[in-house]
């Protein structure tokens, strides 16, 4: 089980900030793929992996990142801070 | 080293007039603030979304990293959330060294990595609806100037 995270427009296409996902996913390409599956909304808000990053337990990482481990993954757009 | 990510208004007087105080070895204090501009005309209001708990542990890594590069004797990073109006101050940096060169590099340093590392994401609301702001490609590369 892993706590899965969306902000910015990925939050808004998804329609939740965060929910419990029960995953056997190797990668966080893999859990991609198996949110993509689901509904419209997450096939929707993935649809362009070069538009997102993702973060690991608080920290960036790639998509073809391992989840062994992992309690917390986040989706975002690039960030606009400053 | 003092980072704090909140929602309430700060004050950049008050902030630097004691920042890098007491300290014999500084002899440089650079600061930088950032504010909200209307930048087409019309906008209302910018909402900062931000995710707790990662944009305190990003900003203290690059702070740590600029201390160790520069040798800061005193870094502070403020950074604000929620609604901001035009005018409004969003963030603001000041890095203390003992010369000016490793202060105003810190503090660019800083700039660099807080616009496109740091958890942060703006949307813009005016007349004509909202839109998120978009990151921009010569933020990205800004970074590789520090590698």
């Amino acid at each position: 089980m892993v706590e899965v995270m969306y902000f910015a427009w990925v939050r808004e296409r998804i329609g939740e900030p965060r929910e419990q996902v029960d995953t056997n996913a190797v990668t966080v390409a893999d859990l991609v793929e198996e949110l993509r599956g689901r509904e419209e909304r997450y096939a929707v808000a993935f649809s362009d992996l070069s538009a997102l990053r993702v973060a690991l337990d608080q920290e960036l990482a790639d998509f073809d990142a391992p989840l062994a481990g992992v309690r917390e993954v986040a989706f975002f757009p690039p960030m606009t801070g400053g | 080293m003092d980072v704090r990510v909140q929602g309430e208004a700060f004050d950049v007087g008050t902030e630097l007039s004691a920042f890098g105080q007491g300290d014999a070895n500084v002899g440089a204090v650079v600061s930088f603030t950032g504010i909200v501009r209307d930048v087409a005309g019309g906008l209302d209001r910018m909402e900062i979304e931000h995710y707790p708990g990662m944009t305190e542990k990003a900003i203290a890594t690059m702070v740590d990293k600029a201390s160790a590069r520069w040798g800061l004797a005193d870094s502070l990073v403020i950074h604000r959330y929620g609604v901001m109006r035009p005018g409004d101050q969003i963030m603001m940096v000041a890095t203390a060294a003992r010369h000016r060169v490793a202060a105003f590099e810190a503090a660019e340093f800083l700039m660099d990595y807080l616009k496109s590392r740091a958890p942060f994401w703006k949307k813009e609301f005016g007349a004509d609806g909202s839109s998120w702001v978009d990151a921009k490609d010569e933020d990205e590369d800004a970074l590789s100037r520090w590698d």
